[in-house]
């Protein structure tokens, strides 16, 4: 009996300020390595950006990022963008984004559950054959460039517990670029060691390094990101006058 | 410019000089506002107006194809002497014979697909639909005599704007006469010129014995000239200094640096789809749709041409008896 793929949802936190073609790349490159080893199925990607209160230097209103990514997302069938995070009063750490976001799954996934319980003609339902007609609960997977496992060792940057509940219970896709070895990274934290066979490195030999930093000074200075970033972004962007030289002086 | 023109005084504005000139002929007196090439206007209606021609596979064509117009724009325009209106991609002809070449129709295509969405970057299918291979300078060429024939007003004369007959005007050494907007009529801004736009790599290759004719380089540079986009830290200008050829017309070579490290190449596109992975926001949306419609790129497209002699190659292997120095 072939063994079925694990449904896997893939979570990426960021400023998204604005959302790049180099986001979604993430997302498109993830999916592709994760359904090469055969034992994933990537049912969906999220983009969750940060809360204003992050207090970031040049953060634009949530409002924006948001309605921007969604515009930058509307081509796409399975990544979606969810304002929860940014619609927290405080900052949200990242492990309780995931747990969040696990906990919304495992919601639809009871309530799909049932749906299916409702449908099924109860004479003939045992509770073995329903169990196994339940869909299986979705791993999720912060999704990160792997510049990430380096910020694991920044002292305070992160809480200890939390790195480990986010290696052991979730789980890392890493992407990094051609040349660089985040395997050290690994090997040098001895709680990333441990859970290496959760951490899922992919590498980009396409490099496409577009920085949202580099965009914002583009757009301060007038000069082109057309096929930086979507076209339906920068229209955006123009309309509502955001990434002028008044809002990166600071806000 | 004719003999008969007097240069009668001049005006200078800040770091500028311009020289007005005076045409005298009978009763009429004409005013002729000419600037000097080169020199910085505030008056945008002074300024260099170009045309970028990139020439190439488009194997397919890329998002960082499309970069290259745009970083090419921003550069000679932040110059504050040029204008770019306009900018013409050229797939090869098939006859070019590269390793991988798929059909020009399908090349050509992608490229006007993935250009409807920029309001001055075109396809142009010349190069692509003649039966032989053409050297990049003769693309150039005919693209300069396309656009000097389209142009109106090449003669001067007829780029001189008359003022009313009869009237005379005082002519005193170094009046200060303001230059009238409505005089400096787009008649005198002449032929655009036409340059050739490419990354470093296009640069390096004028060095691959036999690819390049000396003489082609040297009118591409002294007549047209390069703008060409570079990483940090590449060899380009090392590669400038090192040549007598590119050295001498460097003043007609632009290094223009890119700030985001950008390296998308159509081989590792036509890679990763051989492989079944995404290409998406690495090619504009539709060239990948359609490369899908068609299943343009496979293991066996990539053997297209597997062992033949590229054209220059061919061509200038047979005649070439001694290695000319670049």
């Amino acid at each position: 009996m072939m063994k079925s793929r694990l449904p896997l949802v893939l979570l990426a936190c960021g400023s998204f300020n604005p959302i790049t073609n180099m986001h979604m790349r993430l997302f498109e490159l993830a999916r592709d390595h994760l359904h090469q080893t055969g034992r994933y199925q990537v049912i969906e990607g999220i983009i969750s950006p940060v809360s204003d209160n992050y207090g970031k230097r040049g953060l634009v209103s949530a409002r924006h990022r948001i309605a921007m990514a969604q515009l930058a997302l509307e081509t796409s069938d399975w990544i979606r963008v969810d304002p929860w995070e940014s619609e927290q009063e405080k900052w949200t750490e990242t492990v309780k984004v995931l747990r969040h976001h696990y906990n919304e799954s495992l919601r639809s996934l009871q309530f799909r559950k049932e749906l299916m319980r409702k449908n099924w003609p109860i004479e003939r339902a045992t509770e073995d054959f329903l169990s196994s007609l339940d869909p299986v609960s979705p791993e999720l997977k912060l999704l990160c460039g792997a510049d990430i496992l380096k910020t694991f060792s920044t002292p305070n940057l992160w809480k200890e517990e939390h790195i480990k509940e986010i290696v052991e219970k979730f789980g890392l896709v890493c992407i990094s670029r051609a040349g660089s070895d985040p395997v050290q990274y690994i090997s040098e934290s001895e709680l990333l060691t441990r859970f290496q066979h959760n951490i899922h490195l992919v590498t980009e030999w396409i490099q496409n390094e577009i920085s949202a930093t580099h965009i914002r000074h583009a757009l301060c200075k007038g000069l082109s990101v057309k096929y930086l970033i979507p076209d339906s972004v920068i229209s955006y962007i123009k309309h509502y006058n955001i990434y002028t030289e008044e809002s990166e002086r600071g806000k | 410019m004719g003999q008969a023109m007097i240069s009668l005084f001049s005006r200078t504005s800040q770091n500028t000089q311009i020289s007005t000139l005076v045409f005298g002929c009978d009763s009429e007196v004409l005013h002729l506002d000419l600037w000097l090439q080169g020199n910085h206007m505030e008056n945008p209606d002074n300024k260099r107006e170009v045309v970028l021609l990139a020439c190439g596979s488009f194997n397919p064509i890329t998002n960082m194809h499309l970069r290259l117009f745009e970083l090419a724009k921003d550069y000679l325009h932040e110059t504050g002497k040029y204008k770019v209106i306009k900018g013409i991609i050229s797939p090869v002809g098939d006859a070019y014979k590269k390793k991988s070449l798929i059909s020009a129709n399908h090349r050509v295509t992608m490229a006007q697909l993935a250009t409807e969405s920029s309001d001055w970057v075109e396809v142009d299918d010349w190069e692509s639909s003649q039966n032989e291979w053409l050297e990049t300078l003769k693309v150039l060429r005919y693209h300069h005599q396309k656009l000097a024939s389209s142009n109106p007003d090449n003669s001067l004369q007829s780029a001189v704007p008359l003022i009313k007959p009869g009237r005379k005007r005082k002519q005193e050494a170094n009046r200060y006469i303001p230059v009238k907007k409505n005089q400096l009529s787009p008649e005198t801004k002449g032929v655009p010129q036409l340059k050739l736009l490419c990354g470093a790599d296009i640069l390096e290759s004028f060095g691959i014995p036999n690819l390049w004719k000396l003489e082609d380089i040297t009118e591409i540079v002294a007549n047209h000239g390069l703008v060409c986009i570079t990483r940090a830290g590449n060899n380009a200008q090392k590669f400038i200094y090192e040549s007598d050829t590119l050295w001498q017309h460097k003043n007609n070579i632009h290094l223009v640096e890119e700030w985001i490290t950008n390296d998308i190449s159509s081989t590792k596109i036509r890679r990763a789809l051989r492989r079944g992975q995404s290409v998406r926001y690495l090619v504009p949306d539709a060239v990948r749709a359609y490369i899908e419609k068609h299943n343009l790129y496979s293991p066996e497209s990539e053997d297209r041409n597997a062992g033949v002699i590229l054209a220059p190659l061919q061509k200038y292997a047979r005649g070439c008896k001694q290695e000319q120095t670049l």
